[in-house]
């Protein structure tokens, strides 16, 4: 029992451990990775039949309703990220950890993005073609997503670890998202439609850029933070 | 008090309007069992969670060494194991699986877990998931977890739960030779315990 003797298992250790179990953990239950990508490719086709196949309209519609059924779709996964480690006490055991917890965090929240935003990434070329997207726009529309998701995984981790010890916290917890998911929306959408419309867009994917880079450096704090006070 | 491993000093705990605990105070060393007794709801698994710095509370403090353990959270959190009300682990993996993530949690013994699988019995269960696996065998499982670690302090919060005769007379084997070892223990039971060591009372 010397403790100098002991040896700490590496910083990053943690975070690719806790990782790589919610990815085997959601390889076994691949229902509760498919629903929020199959919302996902429902609204986008439901929504030209309910409009008509005027190509126009659609053509102008596209992005943003990609882009509304990508947020939501993300926001319906999100009640889950802790809940299960709630339930059966793993969290507990996370907190009790040695391990730095923003890191541990930042790992849970690695896996949700890897679960839940990059499947819509890769398959909203697929739904773009109903939008008669024309292949380069569909391209920004996969690089506005794949930061858009990052934020929005980083964002809702927070929101996730504050409601995680209520029942029913989706509700709230899409309205404690909601503000800071904004801008996020309004870059992603009006960036896509302004390559539609053959303009200048790199401004919002820079603004989506450093949106995602301020969430990736402060958002594993405040998710440590929430988790710590709603354990109490 | 101030050389004791692991102390406590006017401890005061309130969960809403009800006072659980105040004015607590321990000191525990190496070799020695603190056992926490009371009733159900009397504050057992509170004053665990107060140890395991999962609550703050409304006074007190909790000493690792002598130096308050709110300002060495992630060291003492090094030195503890906690085997709580529920699990902790996953139904959906199966034991190994459970215990390579526990690997990233907390330092590990050198000890073969092929050892630990035999001694409690669960050698054979290594390839399912836990769900399919009785809520005993599932606490045997929590217990390797508690073996594999490589620390002083073992938090044990009605460690016989669910656990048959056999199972039992293991806990106690267990619990003797870490405090033999020199481990600290702290452990909460609603039933009497009989353990051969220095054994600290507090009544809840």
């Amino acid at each position: 029992m010397n403790d100098s003797a002991r040896t700490q298992p590496g910083i990053f250790y943690g975070l690719v451990a806790i990782t790589r179990r919610d990815l085997l953990l959601a390889w076994k239950r691949p229902g509760d990775v498919l629903n929020p990508l199959f919302f996902f490719a429902m609204v986008c086709t439901l929504f030209p039949l309910a409009v008509g196949p005027s190509a126009e309209q659609l053509t102008f519609s596209g992005p943003g309703v990609l882009w509304v059924a990508a947020l939501l779709a993300t926001l319906l996964s999100l009640n889950s990220m802790f809940m299960g480690d709630h339930e059966d006490g793993s969290l507990d055991q996370v907190l009790v950890s040695s391990q730095p917890l923003p890191l541990l965090a930042l790992g849970k929240t690695l896996a949700h993005w890897i679960t839940s935003g990059l499947p819509l990434v890769l398959i909203s070329p697929l739904l773009a073609m109903t939008y008669h997207m024309p292949a380069d726009v569909v391209g920004v529309l996969m690089l506005t997503l794949l930061l858009g998701t990052i934020c929005l995984s980083l964002l809702g981790s927070i929101g996730a670890a504050l409601t995680v010890g209520l029942h029913r916290g989706t509700a709230l917890l899409s309205l404690l998202i909601l503000p800071l998911a904004m801008p996020v929306l309004l870059l992603g959408a009006n960036t896509v439609s302004l390559a539609a419309d053959n303009e200048m867009y790199s401004t919002g994917m820079w603004a989506l850029g450093a949106y995602a880079v301020a969430a990736l450096s402060l958002a594993p704090y405040a998710t440590a933070a929430a988790l710590r006070i709603s354990n109490e | 008090m101030l050389t004791a491993k692991l102390s406590a000093i006017d401890l005061t705990l309130l969960r809403g309007e009800r006072c659980l605990f105040e004015g607590l105070e321990f000191a525990l060393n190496h070799g020695e069992l603190l056992l926490l007794q009371g009733a159900n709801g009397s504050g057992k698994t509170s004053l665990m969670r107060v140890i395991a710095g999962m609550l703050s509370l409304e006074s007190g403090e909790i000493l690792w060494d002598g130096e308050p353990v709110s300002r060495q959270r992630q060291s003492f959190h090094g030195a503890l194991v906690w085997l709580a009300h529920q699990s902790g682990l996953k139904d959906d993996l199966t034991l190994v699986e459970n215990l390579r993530f526990e690997r990233a949690l907390r330092p590990q013994s050198s000890v073969e877990p092929e050892q630990v699988f035999v001694r409690l019995g669960i050698a054979r269960l290594k390839a399912l998931p836990l769900r399919s696996l009785s809520a005993g065998q599932q606490r045997r499982v929590a217990l390797a977890r508690i073996l594999l670690a490589d620390v002083p302090l073992w938090l044990l919060d009605e460690p016989f739960t669910n656990l048959d005769r056999d199972g039992r007379r293991l806990v106690t084997q267990l619990v003797e030779e870490h405090l033999a070892d020199g481990g600290l223990c702290v452990l909460a039971a609603h039933q009497d315990v009989e353990i051969s060591a220095t054994v600290k009372r507090i009544n809840l």
